[in-house]
């Protein structure tokens, strides 16, 4: 175990990025982003870290910036959050579907309108098909292990695709807390030099991103979704070989007090920590509840989710987006397309909460609890409710 | 584990004093959290700030609604802001001002333990500008308990540089002149 240390989660997560080597990074600023583009910008200014750093006029120049840097070989960074996910949002399927191993930090924020810089997951959901590897972090350690972790994941061979890290905004981006920062000795121990596939250059001319019509698109449509559905299996590895050298260990889904329990809980990011001292005060009331935390987005676990569900009665998948008009949360629809085949599969309840930065204490998800517990008709599985919303 | 609620104006000082806290705890073996109230900020216009320590891991996440201590940076506030919102009933009000305790105790009626500085004049004394932020956080060790003065040493030196012994001065002539009326 190294020293723990205090600092702001996005300071900490440039520091760790400073660790890895990067040839380039290309980040627009934003809130809650900013302090890790100026951060990683200071780095490279103070000649801590030798990497250009390209101060584009966009988050659309940055992606492509990254895009044509990656392209010739360069190990590429960038970082958005919110309108500048949205403004990425054209390129991001062209950096997966070219194998571009770019790692993003998402500092994820409310989409506008109305305009609010505050936390929730509507920037990245609108991204989820865009065919990059899709991680969500609960807590600074995780924020700073991921952002190294990433780079090693996107770059293997049986990999090449951009992989996106999801760090709440505010939540954990500007809090100061404790964590081990990796030395750079164990960082280069860890982390590889990216051996790329292909590279451009004048000498030795490739095409990447070519033009495809119908009697090729459909092929590479399909070879898109095989490498992100094989990509799993280095995720795993990967994360094994990161918790036998750091002693930190990642899964898919992790699980809290969930094997015996009746009702469990799924969240997604910073939520997780909080909704866990929620099943610490049920459990000493007697109340059989269990914790489900989804840490890989893209791939989806499928069998993970399966496993650490199938014994619960009731499950409240927990969502801080929603598909208007839709079925409820994207986590809420995807969770019931994995169950729809399960004989043996809970209940299924959805509460959208926390939007743009609104807070939910302990009580709101014992509340949660409770209200499940309560509707002892089942009158209210299969619907999805705005949690504390006023009407 | 302890809550503190910082109440200043954009400008003064909280969010450092939260970051300061927080690290200085860390680097003395303890967990914290350090974190600013959500959102855009104007120069001038009342802020919070927040600070979490504890012995064990802390898990919660989601905002400090029952503070243990409620601190303010600046006595213009009160009045304007509800500083005791939430306050335990036997917490601590910690209020950088010239007026005594018992003042402090009468103008808000509060009944747990109530605590002034003048750490604007000190700061003034002994750095020559009216930011009390790291002066009044040798009041809140003080008066908490909850680490040693010498613990923000390193921290301060690595955030003011030449100025930190000043810094320090300061945050040590609060902790010994803070007059605390329980």
């Amino acid at each position: 175990m190294g020293k723990r240390i205090g600092m702001e989660v996005a300071v900490a997560v440039a520091e760790a990025v400073g660790l890895c080597n990067i040839d380039m990074a290309a980040v627009y600023p934003i809130t809650p982003q900013s302090h890790i583009a100026e951060h990683l910008s200071d780095l490279v200014a103070d000649g801590k870290i030798d990497a250009e750093f390209v101060t584009v006029e966009s988050e659309h120049s940055a992606m492509s910036a990254v895009i044509g840097s990656s392209g010739a070989g360069a190990r590429s960074y960038t970082a958005t959050s919110s309108q500048g996910l949205m403004y990425m949002h054209e390129l991001l399927p062209i950096a997966s579907a070219m194998r571009l191993p770019i790692t993003m930090a998402i500092a994820n924020r409310a989409v506008s309108g109305p305009l609010n810089i505050l936390n929730d997951h509507s920037d990245i959901m609108p991204q989820r098909d865009s065919g990059w590897i899709s991680i969500f972090v609960e807590n600074g350690q995780e924020s700073i292990d991921m952002s190294i972790i990433a780079f090693k994941i996107a770059e293997h061979k049986d990999v090449m695709l951009p992989v996106n890290i999801n760090i709440d905004g505010f939540q954990l981006t500007h809090m100061v807390e404790p964590f081990e920062m990796p030395t750079q000795e164990e960082v280069n121990k860890f982390l590889p030099p990216f051996v790329p596939h292909a590279t451009l250059h004048p000498a030795k001319p490739v095409t990447m991103g070519a033009f495809a019509m119908s009697d090729y698109f459909t092929e590479i449509m399909k070879a898109k979704d095989e490498a992100l559905k094989n990509s799993k299996k280095v995720i795993l590895e990967v994360w094994d070989e990161w918790a036998k050298l750091f002693g930190r260990s990642y899964k898919p889904v992790e699980t809290y007090k969930a094997d015996d329990a009746e009702v469990l809980m799924l969240t997604m990011g910073s939520m997780g920590e909080t909704a866990q001292m929620a099943i610490d005060e049920l459990r000493a009331k007697g109340i059989k509840a269990g914790l489900v935390k989804l840490r890989l987005w893209r791939p989806f676990p499928f069998e993970e989710i399966k496993a650490a569900i199938k014994n619960a009665k009731k499950l409240i998948v927990t969502d801080r987006a929603n598909s208007f008009g839709g079925p409820g949360g994207p986590v809420f629809s995807e969770i019931k397309s994995a169950l729809y085949a399960e004989v043996q599969r809970p209940l299924i309840y959805n509460y959208i909460y926390g939007l743009g930065g609104r807070d939910v204490p302990v009580g709101d998800f014992t509340g949660m609890f409770e209200k499940v517990l309560a509707d002892t008709a089942n009158k209210q599985a299969d619907t999805y409710e705005f949690w504390g919303v006023r009407e | 584990m302890i809550e503190v609620r910082w109440h200043g104006r954009g400008g003064q000082g909280a969010v450092t004093s939260v970051e300061l806290l927080a690290v200085s705890a860390i680097a003395a073996g303890k967990y914290a959290q350090g974190f600013p109230s959500f959102g855009p900020e104007r120069r001038g216009a009342p802020v919070a700030a927040f600070t979490r320590i504890d012995d064990k891991k802390i898990n919660v996440r989601s905002g400090i609604y029952e503070p243990d201590v409620v601190l303010v940076l600046d006595a213009s506030l009160i009045g304007l802001v509800n500083v005791l919102d939430g306050l335990k009933p036997g917490g601590k009000l910690i209020v950088n001002t010239a007026k005594s305790p018992d003042e402090i105790r009468k103008d808000l009626h509060f009944s747990g333990t109530v605590a002034t500085v003048d750490g604007t004049g000190i700061a003034r004394k002994e750095m020559g500008v009216p930011i009390a932020n790291t002066t009044m956080i040798g009041a809140l060790l003080k008066v908490t308990g909850v680490m040693d003065l010498d613990a923000m040493k390193e921290s301060v030196e690595h955030r003011f540089g030449r100025i930190a012994q000043k810094n320090l001065n300061a945050m040590k002539r609060s902790y010994d002149e803070i007059k605390i009326s329980n």
